[in-house]
């Protein structure tokens, strides 16, 4: 995980402080209310604290322990709002230093031919601004004219400044970024308050957060066995009162606490705003929780070929020489023929021949003459003194030795005795090209390889293996994406040999080869037709439909405004192989939901053990035999419930705000898992928790 | 607990698994209107009621339009019934001269019979016509049981299908499962019981002269064709008040294992029949392999706490060998009346052979903590089986977010609306049982019906409500529930134990057909597997111990304490 270094860690000294103080605030009724469990445990509480009160008046001895039980019900409550503002504390701090760097700057408007300076403010969409060496950017935009160097950091934390210029992928300019050369003129696209940075503060700081679908479903099963354990207590008392027990409402409301899932509906919003915070460590900025819960839910993943499972560039494998030329001879003429080829696939040959066959990069004198690229002849290399090294595309190639042996040869013959002697040679490559240079072609063509001929004055000399270089990690993870029932797509501009090629190295699912957008937005849609969640990434305009129509489209921060307009996510490291990550975050965060759901219902067993004895053991006393935990007295008993359901609470804030440990297994072997340890672990922690609880109550003599 | 008695118990479960697999094929070729074992004889007879009836059997309801079309025939059903009893003295088959029924009774009565309860606050024998027995009750073990087939399918469907606006059509269910299921089955059973000894005939009683020369009335009646559908439809409400420990409705050893596996064997089937519909057999071996665990704990417990018999009269020189053998019937002994008590509440049947009420308080807690659960492992006749896919579906919410994916059911996500639904459905069985119980220990009159006091009076009265709320129907005994209170509330907790729990389960259905199915990967929650049984039955375990582990603890559980203690109630 890559996180920026001025990221605040899980339990900075700041935010505990901040969040201890935002605890309290959040006791106001109005925004508990939000929160059924805990909305009912403060009213409970707030009962409690009048009966504590009363007994303090009356003075009958009973002040002590009336008093412990409001005491303990409250820090309930205060437990619960202080882990949801820890997790809302991080975001917070974020949320500063990026204010911090909103501008407030100002704006040249540019108006018919001149410039006038007003206020970003004041700014409307469709205004056009220039932005010149060392200005702020004052708005979103589009960059309709010019090209500058941008440095972003403020956004991603990577100083390292990106090109920003007018048209292709490459136009969208953030409000609150700085040019730090030449200058652009931009479009203004997004109204002061609503760009980028606005939207990214919202979102960070929580203030637009919604319940999402999950966590609303979630929360209806945590009122509906809040409603089930108040009509269990409520009808307690007459059951009890039939018994010849008169329940005290201290106890009973202390039973109604610690029945009512307060473990997880304390932690609820906790966990999600702790997802949202994980994304965003890791630089992804979710427009909403639903895209996180998304995420975890994905079937498919619609990944790009270039960038996420290969390199990004083809690379130089081996050279095949053809017709008794010697391999060493070919790596020779290839690399002087690549000597001057500034291109990634140049850069690869040479450092092959460098590297695979000992060669020294020779000197290269003025004689030498660099025959560039062209997209017309599809060829380059270089002339010297009697050497033409060519090398290209097959066809170019091999057009190029038969005009070259048609037209050079009598040219030559007439003019040197040598000529004779070339066109032989010359013929000799006509005649040996079909054989073993075609079926090393074949043979790279077949493998996904792109072939690139080299030729010496028309004379084939080999073949060149231009190969994709599939990610070495890449193909495990697409092995752990299966086992976790994921299926991966790659999309790729190739055509269907060389992509097919590819996915059987890399491991992939399916592919699209010669994939157009629509292609893209018409695999959605079918996939999606099947029941099935799909999540992409895409940078380019052309990306946005696709981008809009899939579950989760991640838009990469370096795309255009389309697409982050179109995605649900934005990458603000622009690393589409994150994608991977994203999923596991979105699973991460719904493990630690039913986890936790898990754990908290499963703790209601021991604290029956623990409080129903202590209710009716006056009346019944053999019901003494249900005390299993032998806890010393019923008061006793019922305090370290109370005390142990509240501090579970903060012994669990960690793990809500780092999520349930996710790994890359099938569904059974995770809920295997997870049921051992939060199920199981659920029904016997509490037992030991309270024991020892109660061990200490009664050491202190708190009752 | 002898090897006899598990033997016993052991034949009957098998019977009823071997039986239950090839029953739920046919079941859900009923269901799913495809031709079926029966379609030659009786489907111009389907065909002739469609036509009578002006039903369209191709038109398919809406959840919302199939939830009023049962509603419309059930207030029909309690209105017609609630009459005949008010009017029997009028009508024709009275051959004992029968008064009419009293209002609260008859409207009790009615409840009972149309939501599959049959509580009985009555003695049938000395209180209904045979008109009343035949033509409102013995028709109502039809039609009810018919009503839950049809309700169980309508969520099948909703599982089964996919971005379909409706759950099937209610009229076509209900006729389909009278005519293919229920009717062949119980005329079958029916001769089987009158071949084994049970009587059926329309003349009134027999008058009998004893040893000693006492005249003594022996009712008689067309019991063998309501003591069929009482088993097979899950209804319980026998012919005569003792119900199947009367001999003329249970004859011997023979008959009552004959019962027992007519009323388990359609609950079974409809689980089996759920794997078929939604097309993997599998889902449905899961549901009946955990339906059968929980059933065969309670047997074992119930058996385990009767066999031991009772220490305080151990105590006084009484043979423990054959177990606690009050309020049992000789010919039945111990190992089979715990497991017809159990399987009697693991159902919704609620008929007895012999008195729970009479059970050590350990065994007596077996029937009520199955009832407590809502009588789901192995449920009513269509009832079980929607009750428990609501446990299901609860189940799956928890446990399928600890897999990391929102959680799902054969491809139907779970969302905030089938869980508010759930919920809902969930919320009625406390509220009614915790409910009721606790106002009816509040007012003296209804402490007064109560035949024990302290703890085995709580029983009783948390028993009875959670009988007729589960719509089992079940008596404890000892409870004298022909009361004003008691008729009304219990009629009350039938009434909404039924209907107020059945809404939610259709809009469940309807919201689950609208639903696209998302296919499985091995990313998705496996709902077929061992695993799968132990977290049901975990949740099953905890979520209904949860609920009543207090009102237990005061009545059975303490009881067994004090018995311990040497104190009876």
């Amino acid at each position: 995980m890559s996180s920026k270094a001025s990221a605040p860690g899980l339990f900075d000294g700041t935010i505990l402080r901040r969040a201890a103080i935002d605890a309290f605030y959040k006791l106001d009724p109005r925004r508990l209310a939000r929160n059924p469990v805990i909305f009912v445990t403060e009213i409970v509480s707030a009962v409690v604290t009048i009966l504590f009160i009363r007994d303090l008046v009356a003075k009958d001895g009973d002040a002590l322990f009336s008093g412990q039980i409001a005491a303990w019900l409250w820090f309930t409550v205060l437990f619960a709002n202080f882990a949801e503002a820890v997790a809302e504390g991080r975001g917070k701090a974020q949320a500063d230093a990026l204010r911090r760097t909103r501008s407030d700057a100002e704006a040249k408007r540019v108006r018919g031919g001149a410039t006038e300076t007003i206020s970003a403010l004041d700014l409307k969409i469709g205004d056009v601004v220039l932005v010149e060496a060392g200005d702020l950017v004052p708005g979103d935009g589009e960059v309709i004219e010019g090209v500058a160097s941008v440095n972003e950091s403020a956004i991603t934390g990577e100083s390292a400044p990106v090109i920003r210029e007018a048209g292709g992928d490459r136009s969208a300019v953030t409000g609150g970024t700085s040019v730090l050369s030449d200058w652009i003129k931009v479009k203004i696209t997004a109204a002061p308050g609503s760009t980028f940075i606005d939207r990214m503060i919202a979102l960070v700081e929580g203030a637009e957060r919604q319940k999402t679908p999950n966590e609303l479903a979630l929360s209806i099963l945590l009122s509906g066995l809040t409603i089930i354990f108040l009509i269990v207590c409520v009808t307690l008392w007459p059951l009890a009162d039939y018994s010849g027990t008169r329940l005290s409402l201290t106890v009973l409301a202390a039973l109604l606490v610690c029945l009512i899932p307060t473990t997880i509906g304390g932690l609820l919003s906790a966990i999600g705003i702790a997802g949202m915070d994980r994304l965003i460590r890791f630089n992804v900025i979710a427009t909403s929780g639903r895209a996180v819960e998304a995420a975890g839910d994905v079937d498919t993943l619609l990944l790009d070929k270039t960038g996420t499972i290969t390199f990004g560039n083809r690379m130089a494998d081996e050279f095949i020489a053809v017709g008794g030329v010697g391999e060493h001879e070919l790596a020779e003429a290839t690399l002087l023929a690549s000597l001057a080829d500034e291109t990634p696939e140049g850069r690869s040959i040479v450092a092959l021949a460098l590297r695979r066959y000992g060669l020294t990069a020779p000197e290269v004198g003025s004689d030498l003459r660099v025959v560039p690229f062209t997209a017309h002849t599809r060829m380059s290399g270089v002339d010297l003194p009697g050497r033409a090294l060519r090398k290209g595309a097959v066809d170019a190639i091999l057009a190029q030795s038969e005009t070259c042996s048609l037209r050079e040869a009598p040219a030559d013959a007439r003019m040197s005795g040598g000529g004779a002697e070339i066109l032989e040679r010359a013929g000799h490559a006509r005649l040996a090209a079909p054989e073993d240079f075609s079926r090393a072609v074949e043979r790279i063509s077949r493998a996904g390889g792109t072939p690139l001929a080299v030729s010496e004055n028309g004379r084939l000399l080999g073949v060149v293996h231009l190969k994709d270089i599939v990610k070495p990690d890449i193909k495990a993870r697409f092995a752990a994406l299966r086992a976790m029932g994921i299926k991966t797509v790659m999309v790729t501009g190739d055509n269907p040999i060389t992509a097919a090629a590819i996915a059987s190295e890399a491991g992939v699912d399916d592919f699209i080869a010669q994939a157009t957008p629509e292609d893209k937005l018409t695999y959605i849609r079918r996939e999606q037709q099947g029941g099935r969640l799909i999540a992409m990434c895409g940078d380019g305009t052309n990306d946005a439909p696709a981008l809009a129509q899939a579950d989760v489209g991640v838009a990469m921060q370096t795309g255009t405004q389309a697409a982050r307009e179109a995605g649900n996510m934005v990458d603000l490291d622009s690393d589409p192989t994150k994608l991977i990550e994203i999923v596991a975050i979105g699973k991460q965060l719904l493990m630690t939901r039913g986890s936790l759901t898990t754990f908290s219902i499963a703790n209601d067993v021991a604290k029956y053990f623990a409080i129903i004895p202590a209710l009716f053991v006056i009346a019944y006393p053999e019901l003494g035999a249900l005390n299993v935990m032998k806890l010393a007295s019923p008061q006793s008993a019922i305090l370290s419930a109370v005390v142990f359901n509240a501090l579970i609470i903060i012994a669990l804030i960690p793990l809500a705000l780092k999520g349930v440990a996710y790994r890359p297994v099938g569904a059974a072997a995770l809920l295997r898992r997870n049921l051992l340890i939060y199920g199981l672990g659920g029904v016997v922690i509490p037992f030991i928790g309270i024991k020892i609880i109660d061990l200490i109550v009664t050491a202190l003599h708190l009752v | 607990m002898n090897a006899i008695g598990l033997a016993q118990i052991a034949i009957v479960l098998a019977a009823v698994m071997a039986a239950a697999v090839p029953l739920g094929a046919h079941v859900a070729r009923v269901l799913t209107g495809q031709r079926n074992l029966l379609s030659p004889i009786l489907s111009p007879i389907e065909r002739l009621f469609y036509k009578l009836s002006g039903v369209d059997p191709a038109r398919e309801q809406s959840w919302l339009s199939y939830t009023i079309a049962m509603l419309v025939f059930s207030v029909a059903g309690f209105g017609s019934l609630y009459a005949l009893q008010r009017f029997q003295h009028l009508l024709p088959l009275d051959p004992q001269g029968f008064d009419p029924v009293p209002a609260d009774l008859a409207f009790n009565t009615a409840i009972s019979f149309v939501t599959n309860t049959n509580w009985q606050n009555y003695a049938g024998e000395t209180t209904m016509s045979h008109l009343t027995q035949m033509l409102g009750l013995t028709v109502h073990n039809f039609l009810s049981a018919a009503t839950g087939l049809a309700m169980a399918f309508a969520l099948a469907r909703g599982f089964a299908r996919a971005e379909s606006p409706t759950v099937g059509n209610f009229w076509v269910d209900l006729t389909r499962s009278t005519l293919y299921l229920l009717l062949p089955l119980a005329i079958v059973f029916a001769l089987v019981l009158v071949a084994l000894g049970v009587p059926q005939t329309l003349l009134g009683s027999v008058e009998a002269t004893t040893l000693e020369g006492a005249k003594q009335i022996i009712a008689i009646g067309p019991v063998a064709s309501q003591e069929a559908i009482k088993e097979l439809g899950t209804n319980g409400g026998g012919f005569f008040n003792a119900n199947s420990a009367h001999p003329f409705e249970s004859p011997d050893a023979i008959t009552n294992s004959l019962e027992i596996f007519a009323l388990l064997v359609i609950p079974f089937s409809l689980a089996f029949a759920f794997g078929r519909i939604v097309g993997d057999i599998r889902q449905g071996r899961a549901i009946a392999i955990t339906m059968m665990i929980v059933l065969v704990v309670g047997i074992l417990v119930a058996y385990w706490a009767e066999a031991g018999g009772n220490p305080l009269l151990t105590e006084i020189g009484v043979d423990a060998a054959p177990g606690n053998m009050e309020g049992k019937e000789v010919r039945f002994g111990v190992a089979t009346s715990a497991l017809f008590a159990a399987a009697t509440t693991g159902t919704s049947t609620g008929a007895v052979n012999s008195m729970h009420d009479s059970f050590m308080p350990l065994g007596g807690l077996v029937p009520l903590f199955n009832m407590l659960m809502g009588s789901i492992a192995p449920g009513g006749v269509g009832a079980g089986l929607y009750g428990f896919l609501v446990l299901v579906v609860i189940a799956v919410f928890v446990a399928g977010l600890m897999v990391g994916r929102t959680p799902e059911y054969l491809g139907k996500k779970i969302e905030t609306r089938e869980m508010k639904l759930a919920m809902l459905a969930v919320l009625v069985y406390p509220l009614c049982v915790l409910g009721f119980s606790a106002a009816s220990v509040l007012v003296k009159t209804g402490l007064d019906s109560l035949n024990n006091a302290g703890p085995h009076g709580l029983s009783e009265i948390l028993y009875a409500f959670a009988s007729t709320t589960d719509n089992n129907g079940s008596a404890f005994a000892g409870l004298s529930g022909n009361t004003l209170w008691y008729n009304t509330t219990l009629g009350l907790a039938m009434a909404f134990g039924r209907f107020a729990y059945v809404i939610p389960v259709l809009a469940i259905a309807g919201a689950l057909a609208e639903k696209k199915r998302a296919p499985a990967s091995s990313g998705t929650f496996p709902t077929h597997g061992p695993l799968f049984v132990g977290l049901l039955i975990g949740v099953i375990v905890i979520l209904y111990l949860l609920q009543y582990f207090p009102a237990l603890a005061l009545g059975p559980i303490v009881e067994h304490l004090l018995l311990q203690s040497g104190k009876l109630f």
